[in-house]
């Protein structure tokens, strides 16, 4: 049918060849998977924000009422306060974090590089616990906030600088990495100084990576509950808003008009994103030189000094968690025990969540990465065909702008509908990787157009030159090329399937419940030490892959990535 | 997902619900998914007693706390996939049955159970209830020895000003235990005491917590000396070894209940049936009273270790209906009233 039409439509344009034919229908797939996974079903939540409890379309009325209620407009002014504090800090300290690995000789730079990923592991619950252990009313050190109280904004922030410093920090690393050696080297050679060398060579050569990592980190920290639930304390913000309306008062469509303000600064932060990434490419070119740093005692005492600090708090989050899993009863008795690794007693469904959970993990691990790399190579080199590709790559963006909570239920609501040849999907595990994968797509996109994007079109052009099919490329050069960022890819999305709790509290049955989910029971229970104990089994397990993944990339790299060494 | 493609859908789910009426007559295993807030820890009790008394039926739980568990019924209105909701307040339930979400069932040995625990306005009651679920004040004896805190026995004594950010309480616009508190104040003292009432407890609160539990966990860990929660979960953590004092504060407490209901058009009715029959048996009410001190059942309720002394005559006339009338412009007022503040105190 397709060579049918082709071939009767008045060609003005160059023929498209099959090859084109088989690249357009693939990009079809993955598109319908985009529409079904995240399209669809926003609609289908989003929608009841224009309607009142029946089911009638009542244009604005709903947004006029939230925008006249004070306790829920209030939140937004809330929202941009303390994430736009926890951006502004968690930026200063991830940029000299990341200056620190790639601009001096420091020892240990693995080590801390390593380090600095550790919040990722960890189920929210966690940290959470921790901050209470160091900063709550019987913390040992809350006398550190000067008597100002844990649960608020200062919670807040605190947890997010937390939990997004991983990101950030990838993020400024890759940026910083991507300089050109050859500007510095003309730099010293001009006679600038240090700082006027860092002020006009450093600084604007990262500046897309410093604006993309801002909206990075706000759009997490503002569509964010975890840590607003934990220690937000009466301090209302969009992502609790959205948690009360649907949860609390069984209200979907003025859940949906929160989660549509939530969405709009998202938004906004992608939008700029795209216009800075586009320039970003322009600007970096084929026969840039990567930068050695040299030795200055000075400089590298003082970033060892600054990432020993920094690594030392992230370990000690991560030692609270660990000692409050082992703790009789916080904080009266202290002695120490292992009962509460002995989950079969516990509820939650105990060992079977734990493996359900890695099943989990895994599924989304290899299917995820399939889709998305493959996803992320045909919009990046496929020929012709602009607006489709154009609007494949919008899609992509929406996902992370949208809270696991909503998400969540817009599956309930898409594929639960009566009349969705898809409804046998509901209550399965599939349903469940579908959802975690489409949660966790965008960054999981992001790090593939990164990695595509670094390999010259030069390859596409000779391979169609010499006639070979783009599928044939695909597997036998871009693959390899990119294996590092494929292993990456899959490790993201098997850690956040590990912890992700939020959107499939909606989706879990009885045979796929799942340990994050259980830690959440748990601790609502009031069993928080078991609640830490499996929390700190997910942490182990996500630890224990990343480092098979460590010496994986280690084995492919010396394998497939030789060609990188001058 | 056009009306032809509806209609192909309706017969063959008809078609299924057939073959299901016929392979129903023989002892062929049926499954019975059941959606539940309670406890997980029980839940595995109660299956086996079930699946041991009803051979042939297992059950299937979906659990999760309350609010998350309505919104999923909510959420699946159209198409509803549970077909017993067990163990979820009572108050829940009648939301979801104004929907035309369950179909009435007198189990049998309805007659022993205390009228006030299931639903009298129709014939046929849509829920029954198992064990009620009572509000309670939570009190860290180490922490009120601390700040020279005297134990709360009215609610009254929680606007003195000695107790001054030292309370906490769930926000009822996120947790059904807020709300029963609030209810509860309103159909003691009339509503314009109880709003007074609660404008002075409201200089005392230290803050509103999101889940009805919370309360009660963070006064056994000493967060706060006082915690206004339920008495389940102050007896749970108080055998575990925190140092509580669990209160009925006078002149009375507000209630809810843990029920069940069928759900409407389920296609194992008769499986349903049994599971409500049995709920209902004594051996079912033995063991609700295992961790809870007030069942459904007449004269059946023991006290049980940790619970306030007498809980069972400081339980107020609820009533329901009102309170789910009223429950939305309640929530608004209440909202209005102490949720608007941007910052924490």
């Amino acid at each position: 049918m397709s060579d049918a039409a082709a071939t009767t439509a008045p060609i003005v344009k160059p023929k498209i060849s099959r090859d084109d034919w088989i690249m357009r229908i693939a990009m079809m797939l993955i598109a319908v998977y985009l529409l079904v996974g995240i399209a669809f079903p926003l609609y289908a939540l989003l929608a009841k924000s224009f309607q009142n409890a029946d089911g009638q379309f009542v244009g604005l009325a709903n947004y006029i009422t939230y925008l006249t209620t004070p306790a829920l407009s209030w939140s937004i002014g809330n929202s941009f306060k303390v994430t736009l504090i926890a951006t502004v800090i968690v930026m200063f300290i991830a940029f000299i974090y990341a200056y620190a690995l790639t601009r001096s000789c420091m020892p240990a730079k693995s080590l801390f590089k390593g380090i600095a990923l550790v919040p990722i592991l960890m189920p929210s619950l966690l940290p959470a616990i921790s901050l209470v252990f160091f900063f709550g009313n019987q913390g040992i050190i809350k006398e550190w906030l000067f008597g100002a109280e844990l649960y608020g904004p200062i919670g807040i922030v605190m947890g997010e600088v937390f939990y997004v410093f991983p990101h950030v920090m990838t993020i400024m690393l890759i940026s910083m990495s991507l300089s050109d050696a050859r500007l510095y080297e003309a730099s010293e050679v001009l006679g600038a100084s240090k700082i006027k060398t860092f002020f006009t060579v450093t600084l604007p050569s990262m500046r897309y990576g410093l604006v993309s990592a801002f909206f990075v980190a706000f759009t997490l920290i503002i569509t964010d509950f975890g840590v607003p639930k934990v220690v937000g304390g009466q301090y209302n913000v969009l992502a609790t808003d959205v948690y009360k309306q649907v949860v609390g008062r069984h209200d979907f469509q003025m859940g949906a008009v929160v989660s549509m303000a939530l969405l709009i600064p998202a938004a906004f932060a992608f939008i700029a994103d795209r216009i800075v990434q586009r320039k970003q490419v322009a600007l970096l070119s084929a026969r840039a030189v990567p930068f050695q740093p040299k030795p200055n005692p000075m400089f590298d005492r003082i970033m060892l000094a600054f990432c020993s600090l920094v690594g030392f708090i992230i370990l000690s989050v991560l030692a609270m968690a660990a000692f409050s899993s082992v703790v009789k009863f916080w904080p009266y008795n202290l002695s120490l025990t292992t009962k509460h690794y002995n989950f079969q007693l516990m509820d939650g469904g105990g060992w079977d969540s734990y493996f359900n959970s890695i099943e989990l993990a895994a599924w989304t691990a290899v299917f995820g990465t399939a889709i998305v790399f493959f996803g992320a190579f045909l919009v990046e080199k496929s020929r012709g065909f602009q607006h489709g590709r154009t609007a494949m790559q919008a899609l992509c963006m929406v996902p992370m702008a949208v809270p696991g909570l909503v998400l969540g239920l817009a599956y309930v609501f898409f594929f639960n509908h009566p009349d969705n040849p898809l409804g046998f999907l509901y209550h399965t595990m599939p349903i469940l990787v579908i959802c975690t994968i489409t949660h966790f797509y965008t960054v999981a996109h992001l790090s593939a157009v990164t990695a595509l994007k670094q390999m010259d079109p030069e390859f596409e052009a000779v391979s169609q030159s010499l006639k070979a099919p783009f599928y044939k490329t695909f597997w036998r050069v871009t693959v390899p090329v990119c294996t590092p960022a494929v292993l990456d890819i899959s490790m993201y999305l098997f850690v956040n399937a590990m912890t992700t709790v939020s959107a499939v509290v909606f989706l879990y049955s009885s045979d796929t419940t799942l340990a994050s989910v259980a830690v959440l029971n748990m601790d609502d229970a009031g069993d928080q030490s078991p609640a830490a104990a499996m929390g700190m089994m997910i942490v182990c397990t996500a630890a224990g892959v990343r480092l098979l993944h460590m010496i994986l990339t280690r084995g492919i790299q010396s394998r497939t990535q030789a060609w990188r060494k001058r | 997902m056009n009306a032809g493609f509806s209609k192909f859908l309706k017969s063959a789910t008809f078609g299924v619900a057939a073959l299901g009426l016929f392979a129903a007559t023989p002892a062929k295993a049926v499954d019975l998914t059941v959606y539940t807030a309670v406890e997980a820890d029980e839940l595995a009790g109660f299956k086996k007693a079930f699946e041991s008394d009803n051979p042939g039926i297992t059950i299937n739980w979906i659990r999760d706390s309350t609010g998350i568990v309505t919104s999923k019924l909510m959420a699946e209105k159209d198409n509803p996939q549970a077909d017993v909701v067990w163990g979820l307040a009572a108050t829940s339930l009648m939301l979801l049955g104004n929907e035309g979400y369950f179909q009435g069932y007198a189990p049998k040995g309805l007659d022993k159970i205390e009228k006030k625990f299931y639903d009298t306005v129709n014939s046929a009651p849509q829920w029954v209830g198992q064990r009620a679920w009572i509000a309670s004040v939570c009190y860290n004896t180490v922490e009120g020895k601390k700040n020279n805190l005297p134990i709360p026995t009215d609610w009254k004594d929680l606007t003195k000003p000695v107790y001054k950010g030292h309370v906490i309480m769930p926000n009822p616009n996120s947790s059904g235990t807020g709300f029963l508190d609030v209810s509860s104040w309103i159909q003691m003292m009339g509503e314009d005491d109880a709003w007074k009432y609660m404008d002075a407890l409201h200089e005392n609160i230290s803050r509103y917590t999101h889940s009805g539990s919370a309360p009660c966990k963070l006064a056994a860990r000493g967060e706060t000396p006082i915690g206004v929660s339920f008495a389940y979960r102050g007896a749970k953590s108080k055998s575990e070894g925190a140092p509580l004092e669990v209160v009925a504060p006078s002149p009375g407490v507000g209630w809810d209940l843990e029920a069940f209901a069928i759900v409407h058009n389920t296609k194992k009715l008769d499986a349903a049936k049994k599971l409500a029959d049995w709920s209902v048996s004594e051996k079912a009410m033995e063991m609700y009273n295992e961790s809870y001190a007030v069942v459904s059942m007449v004269g059946k309720s023991k006290p049980v270790e940790n619970f306030p002394a007498g809980i069972e005559g400081k339980m107020i006339q609820n009533d329901f209906a009102w309170a789910a009338k009223n429950r939305i412009r309640i929530l608004d007022e209440w909202r209005k009233r102490y949720d608007s503040k941007s910052d924490p105190k």
